[in-house]
């Protein structure tokens, strides 16, 4: 026990900052992109739909690798697009927190995606038209209806996006690497101190991660669950 | 005042193509599922493309494809009831209401309490439509429309999700609830109580087509087409060959139909209401049809027998009191056409 305290009490917090920035600002970007993306992809021919729908589906079937290979193609200094980024605006991807954010979002994204999107084809597309016949505008019919009534949906894709980007690993190592204080998230974190032996910090870890995690699955679900109690769906 | 309407659409096999104007302020389309009414409906809100068209109403074009005009639902002032009402699930009675209205915060409260009053939702303002019966979610769903003023109301189907004692009374409601409106309101519907209880004219559509049109008793009385006699609830239509000015034939039902006023010059088919037949239980006499009972159907009010003849089964409805005779004297010998009664059509 006290070997545990002792390790608490030197514990270096700043993967589970990091970690939970990247989680925060990846989710954001997430939720409003997804969304966006969603919408625009229900309103599409079938054949750009479907196009589209893979494209932005494909993160989260590739392994993380396998988009940490292509993020690294086109963000390296070595290359056009990020040798531009970095001439013109001096703008780093690689081995900084920004590529943390981007591998994050990338791989993280198209969970928000498909749940903004199943959440949309379910709503009554009638509410859409009492919308439109009753004056309202679309950017008004958008957030006032059609957002709130997928509202439990949207909920879900939100969490299940925070949780991802929270442990995002693969392409999270390839594209920003693991520099401690930088870009040393806490999924690194453990995969590095195991690959020391170093068992006891790596459960303190663990366990703060499955804490975290159980927390806001909790508490979304409380939330979402006083709003389906009232609403209902046909 | 009035609606001039022309639109065109083809939808797979199906191919929309309803032309009508009128000039009434109550008018009701009947048709059976799928023939287009709803559609039209729809295209006149203008949450339906259409391929092609005119839609005008009350002087204001709504589209016009030779001009390029096709204008915004949002811009039409067009009051739709969607048959499950679409109320915003997350929204409450008052915002419901509420999402219709334009002008300043005070206008758009002013305006809701008012339909609150009149629609008699006191109480019910934070309930959301989940938590509301049928018949106040409906009362929502017009006080929704009424609160925007919009020139043309349309109704899709209001009650065909209602069971029957609540409908009659929703009916009724609906009617009292319209009275004042001074716009004009068109009900489609495929149930012909509905339709006949509400509208001054009425339109009979069939695959994609407006069949005939005119006054709605007129249509009851003379539905001139096979498909609108149908519709209107007629349930024995025949195949006849014309004899002479006098007289006619129907083979499928063995029998000469001798008529003391002239006959229209040109119909192919006869109508006749299944409660129109008069039993007759002594010697043979003129227009009368010999019959088999094939089967019975015993309602709560009526007795429906089933018979047949030479050829086409024939509906005929007793009511209770004919009913009590019939026990009383047992099944008649014939059954007689009244020629004032019967239906000309093409």
């Amino acid at each position: 026990m006290e070997a545990w305290l002792k390790i608490f009490e030197n514990l270096d917090w700043s993967p589970l900052i990091i970690s939970l920035k990247t989680g925060v600002v990846a989710t954001f970007i997430s939720f409003f992109l997804g969304i966006f993306a969603a919408r625009k992809v229900i309103r599409a021919t079938p054949k750009v739909k479907a196009v589209a729908d893979g494209l932005l589906t494909l993160p989260m079937v590739l392994p993380p690798t396998v988009a940490g290979f292509f993020l690294l193609l086109i963000f390296s200094k070595r290359r056009p697009f990020g040798e531009f980024l970095y001439t013109n605006f001096d703008i780093k991807v690689v081995q900084t927190w920004l590529g943390c954010i981007i591998a994050a979002t990338v791989i993280a994204f198209p969970l928000m995606y498909r749940n903004a999107r199943a959440a949309f084809e379910q709503i009554d597309v009638n509410l859409v038209y009492a919308g439109r016949t009753l004056g309202m505008s679309e950017t008004k019919i958008f957030w006032t209806v059609v957002i709130p009534t997928a509202g439990p949906g949207i909920a879900s894709g939100t969490i299940l996006t925070f949780a991802r980007a929270l442990g995002e690993y693969g392409a999270t190592s390839m594209l920003a690497g693991n520099i401690p204080g930088k870009t040393g998230t806490v999924s690194q974190k453990i995969a590095m101190v195991i690959q020391d032996g170093d068992y006891a910090t790596a459960g303190v870890w663990v366990v703060i991660v499955i804490l975290i995690a159980f927390v806001i699955i909790f508490l979304m679900n409380i939330i979402t669950g006083k709003r389906m109690k009232t609403v209902k769906r046909w | 005042m009035g609606i001039r309407i022309q639109v065109k659409k083809q939808f797979g096999e199906f191919r929309l193509n309803a032309d009508l104007v009128s000039n009434s302020r109550r008018i009701g389309i009947l048709g059976r599922s799928g023939c287009g009414k709803t559609m039209t409906l729809k295209a006149i809100a203008g949450i339906q493309e259409i391929d092609q068209g005119y839609i005008e109403v009350n002087d204001h074009v709504f589209v016009d494809s030779q001009k390029r005009i096709n204008r915004k639902p949002q811009e039409r002032r067009v009051g739709y009831l969607f048959q499950n009402y679409a109320l915003f699930p997350t929204m409450t009675v008052t915002k419901n209401i509420m999402a219709g209205i334009g002008g300043t915060t005070a206008e758009k409260r002013s305006r809701t309490a008012e339909m609150i009053d009149k629609f008699r939702l006191r109480g019910l303002e934070d309930h959301l439509p989940g938590q509301l019966s049928g018949g106040q979610q409906q009362r929502v769903a017009l006080a929704r429309i009424m609160a925007y003023e919009p020139e043309v109301i349309l109704l899709d189907e209001p009650f065909s999700a209602l069971d029957g004692y609540l409908k009659d009374r929703l009916q009724q409601e609906m009617l009292e609830l319209l009275a004042e409106y001074q716009g004009i309101v068109i009900l489609v519907s495929h149930n012909r109580d509905e339709i006949y209880r509400f509208s001054e004219e009425l339109l009979i559509m069939e695959s994609g087509a407006i069949l005939c049109c005119g006054k709605t008793r007129e249509v009851f009385r003379n539905p001139q087409h096979k498909e609108a006699a149908r519709l209107t609830g007629c349930k024995n239509i025949v195949a006849v060959n014309r004899l002479d000015d006098h007289s006619f034939e129907i083979t499928d039902w063995g029998t000469k139909i001798i008529s003391p006023t002239m006959l229209p010059a040109d119909f192919n088919y006869i109508g006749y209401r299944a409660h129109d037949f008069i039993p007759i239980w002594n010697e043979d006499g003129e227009n009368g049809i010999h019959f088999n009972l094939k089967s019975l159907a015993e309602l709560p009010f009526e007795q429906q027998f089933f018979v047949s003849s030479k050829g086409e089964d024939i509906c005929w409805f007793v009511q209770r009191e004919l009913y009590k005779e019939l026990q009383e004297k047992g099944m008649p010998r014939y059954l007689k056409i009244d020629p004032e009664k019967i239906l000309y059509l093409q």
